[in-house]
């Protein structure tokens, strides 16, 4: 185990930890305004959920761009061949 | 641990490698026209059980299209409900022992968001003829053609990227927990996975109806989305 496989491990971890905090910020908001919404205009749920469940997939995408950094780091590290 | 950007080939057809993923995309491709052949096969005004079921399911991909779109849903039925039934079929493929679905390999993924690439220039073009599909860059400004030319590409890569990571992170959350666990412990996680497989299946396919519909009202003369700012100016007061 050599320094750049430590550090590529504990990248790995610290990409997704810290890259999962604003998107879930953000899905959060998100889904207490699209509540807020739909509790004022009930009749209008259908188009609020659609779009919420859009731009939930727009945020997690962040998300998930950490997690292939991670995997990246993790299984096709260029530095480790 | 297999790693999961790269993938294992099965057998070899002469030269030719074949990986699991490519087995389970043509099972499903298969299980897709053939049902869809015997389903149609004798259709009638005075339906049967069969053919009310998936006239319902017609329907809804119909009215989601419609809702979506703002658009006729004819022309984009075909295209966007195979893609929503292709990949909901291959999410839950998880369901059947030993298979893995092959939504999870990063090929699958980007052979989907390279056809969402194609449609979206095909119909672009279709609707508003080459001219109409470049104009579609300059919306709202020529100052946008880089960026919106930029966006083309990136948002077909964060398609490949959202799809594979979601369902390739489901089947290995799944694993590293049944390696760890035991037996019945992610059967919790499973039912999640189908979740967002379902979920998926749905953003995916929403995703390409909202990038076509934009170029095809980008690209017309006149937009026919009520709600945009151009269409409110032409209002008499």
């Amino acid at each position: 185990m050599n320094w750049l496989a430590l550090a590529s491990i504990v990248s790995a971890a610290v990409a997704v930890s810290f890259g999962a905090i604003g998107p879930a910020l953000g899905e959060g908001r998100a889904v207490a305004a699209a509540m807020d919404a739909i509790a004022r205009q009930p009749e209008a749920a259908n188009t609020i959920s659609r779009t919420l469940f859009v731009g939930l997939a727009m945020i997690e995408t962040m998300a998930i761009y950490c997690l292939v950094i991670a995997l990246l780091l993790l299984f096709a590290n260029p530095l480790l061949k | 641990m297999n790693s999961p950007l790269s993938s294992v080939p099965l057998f070899h057809v002469g030269p030719v490698p074949v990986a699991a993923a490519v087995v389970v995309t043509w099972g499903i491709m298969a299980l897709l026209v053939g049902g869809s052949v015997l389903v149609t096969r004798r259709l009638s005004l005075v339906p049967s059980k069969t053919q009310a079921a998936f006239e319902l399911l017609v329907d809804a991909v119909d009215s989601q299209i419609t809702e979506t779109m703002q658009m006729a849903p004819a022309p984009y039925r075909a295209f966007v409900g195979t893609l929503f039934a292709f990949i909901f079929v291959a999410n839950w493929s998880v369901l059947l022992p030993g298979v893995e679905p092959p939504t999870a390999r990063l090929e699958t993924d980007a052979a989907l968001a390279l056809i969402v690439f194609v449609a979206v220039i095909w119909f672009g073009v279709r609707a508003g003829g080459v001219r109409g599909y470049l104009a579609s860059f300059a919306v709202p400004s020529p100052i946008m053609i880089p960026l919106n030319f930029l966006e083309s590409l990136t948002r077909t890569f964060s398609l490949l990227v959202r799809l594979f990571g979601n369902v390739m992170s489901g089947v290995f959350v799944v694993g590293i927990v049944a390696s760890l666990a035991g037996l019945l412990v992610p059967l919790p996680l499973m039912a999640l996975d189908l979740l967002t497989g379902a979920v998926q299946a749905y953003i995916f396919a929403v995703l390409a109806m909202v990038f076509i519909a934009g170029v095809v009202a980008d690209g017309r003369p006149v937009p026919l989305q009520p709600s945009t700012p151009q269409n409110d100016q032409r209002t008499p007061p």
